[in-house]
């Protein structure tokens, strides 16, 4: 039984993508304006019908950058807003922002609501973040190690999941490549080019298990997502998609995971969603055999594994054999995903091009529409608390 | 000859500390390692912080443990911001004789290829920028 919608995605739009600092000198306000504006065109509204914004990542654009709604109101015109939070945390929070639009837009404090990420790395590489960050009591007890990314950190997660069950690398690199096929046709994405099995296993290894191309790739650009009630949803441009569903949050067991390493060895080779699934299915109504296609974070391939077990559509430890078996191919697969080339081939906007691209298959509008798609399940990114995740429907 | 696996460089490596993590380092200048216990439960904790989580204890132990630990995960990370051509073996590792907590270091004079989930290693204290000493671990003897 599948719940009722009250509110919907009406709008989505970005800025082109840029590979990492080619974006300068436009600036992280004109990225995102430029994102809103074409998320407003694409509604049929306009930046005066915005009432508020429903950030994630603490409203930081990257690292060591952030967006103000002052500044988006003055630039963009907008009259006045009534709303305007974001989740805390980094890009766990993608898909959960819809989320909290929802509140806000159920709760009756805002009706147009935008979600926005601009991303421009001119000054700060994402992958040595945390070598660049000064010294902190906690982080002393990381930094030292050489853990200088994010990616850094998920390899040791790797590690052990390859430990405990036997995954291989022929399944990340099975995930690499099929989200590079699906990019092949995508007139946006940043890597078109075939990757080859060969490309991969000849890869400089950047921290073992894991080679360049389980890495995302590190870009510039903006989304932005406009979401409205149902009610209103129904007058305007675009054919409605309907929010199902979304959830944030995440266990102790999990943890701070980016700077913490105690997690128990269940939670250790996860990527911290079990609970946030196990949420969002039972508001949705429906379970992982429903979902028509997955959009899957993936700033690195390990984690789209086991978000897959996370998420259900494997077993617990059965990841590698399921994407070695070709089941998440978009031709052919039983459960496409990242069927826009995600983050490891279109273009890094921490999460929100995975949105954008649910609300395109959601439309029946998407390049590599997945025929009858009906739901589509779109996550944050495997990182600190709070994870997310969010099943986006088709009007009836 | 496949390069041994070491440690970033001991100048370029600074960390703070806080009242809760203080005794953790000033034990390490000594050439001790220490954990945090509850002084309420027993529960350890790393990083050491201000509550116990186990049941929200303020009250603090400082047991000292014999230095051995095992390898749980690792990776080897190839370059560091700066130094492209360093290899590191970056370890999580449990510790013995304070069951529950996980210590991030190196593991270091060992081939990267040699190293497996299991191994036991052992503690070594490494001079570090404004004084201090970090706990570094190799392959025990
Ligand atoms: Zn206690």
């Amino acid at each position: 039984m599948r719940a009722t919608s009250d509110v919907a995605i009406v709008g989505v739009g970005a800025t082109e993508y840029y590979r990492r600092g080619q974006s300068w000198p436009r600036t992280i306000t004109e990225l995102a304006g430029s994102a809103i504006l074409a998320a407003c065109e694409d509604a049929g509204l306009t930046a005066k019908d915005i009432d508020g914004f429903a950030y994630y990542s603490g409203a930081g654009a990257g690292y060591g950058q952030s967006m103000d709604t002052a500044d988006f109101m003055e630039t963009l015109g907008i009259p006045e807003v009534t709303f305007t939070a974001a989740l805390t945390s980094g890009g766990g929070g993608a898909a959960g922002s819809i989320g909290l639009a929802r509140a806000a837009i159920v709760a009756g404090d805002a009706n147009v609501v935008v979600t926005v990420m601009a991303l421009q790395q001119a000054r700060q590489r994402l992958g040595s973040v945390f070598a660049a960050v000064p010294p902190s009591p906690l982080n002393s007890f990381i930094q030292p190690s050489g853990l200088s990314g994010p990616g850094h950190l998920m390899s040791v997660l790797t590690r052990r999941h390859m430990h405990d069950y036997g995954t291989r690398r022929e399944a990340f690199a099975e995930i690499a490549l099929s989200q590079r096929e699906n990019a092949a046709n995508r007139p946006k994405a940043l890597k078109k080019e075939p990757l080859t099995r060969a490309d991969y296993f000849n890869a400089r290894m950047i921290a073992e298990p894991l080679c360049l191309y389980d890495f995302c790739l590190e870009t510039d650009g903006a989304v932005a997502v406009i979401t409205t009630s149902a009610d209103r949803a129904k007058d305007l441009k675009q054919k409605p998609v309907p929010v199902v569903a979304a959830a944030h949050g995440g266990r102790r067991e999990w943890g701070r995971a980016f700077g913490w390493m105690g997690m128990p060895g269940e939670n250790f080779a996860s990527s911290g969603h079990a609970p946030v699934a196990k949420h969002l299915y039972q508001r949705a109504g429906v379970g992982p055999a429903d979902i028509d296609v997955a959009l899957l974070y993936d700033h690195f391939s390990p984690m789209v594994l086991m978000q897959l077990e996370d998420y259900g559509f494997c077993a617990k430890g059965e990841g590698g054999e399921f994407v070695e078996s070709g089941a998440i191919r978009y031709k052919g697969g039983s459960i496409p995903v990242n069927t826009h080339g995600g983050q490891l081939s279109e273009a890094y906007i921490i999460g929100m091009t995975h949105i954008k691209e649910g609300v395109e298959q959601m439309r029946g509008t998407a390049i590599n529409q997945v025929p009858d798609a009906e739901l589509a399940l779109v996550s944050g990114g495997p990182a600190a608390l709070p994870v997310s995740g969010l099943i986006l429907g088709r009007d009836s | 000859m496949t390069a041994l696996a070491t440690a970033l460089p001991g100048e370029n490596v600074h960390i703070t500390t806080d009242p809760y993590t203080e005794p953790f380092w000033q034990a390490a200048k000594e050439d001790r390692l220490v954990a945090a216990k509850c002084a309420g439960c027993g529960t350890f904790r790393m990083p050491p912080t201000p509550f116990c989580p186990n049941c929200q204890s303020r009250e603090v132990e400082w047991a000292q443990l014999a230095g051995r630990a095992v390898v749980y995960s690792f990776s080897v990370v190839h370059g560091f911001p700066g130094l492209p051509d360093i290899t590191l073996v970056a370890a999580v590792l449990e510790l013995p004789d304070a069951p529950g907590a996980r210590l991030v270091s190196n593991v270091i004079d060992v081939d990267p290829a040699q190293v497996r989930i299991g191994d036991e290693v052992e503690v070594l204290f490494s001079p570090i920028a404004e004084g201090w000493k970090l706990p570094l671990f190799r392959p025990a003897g």
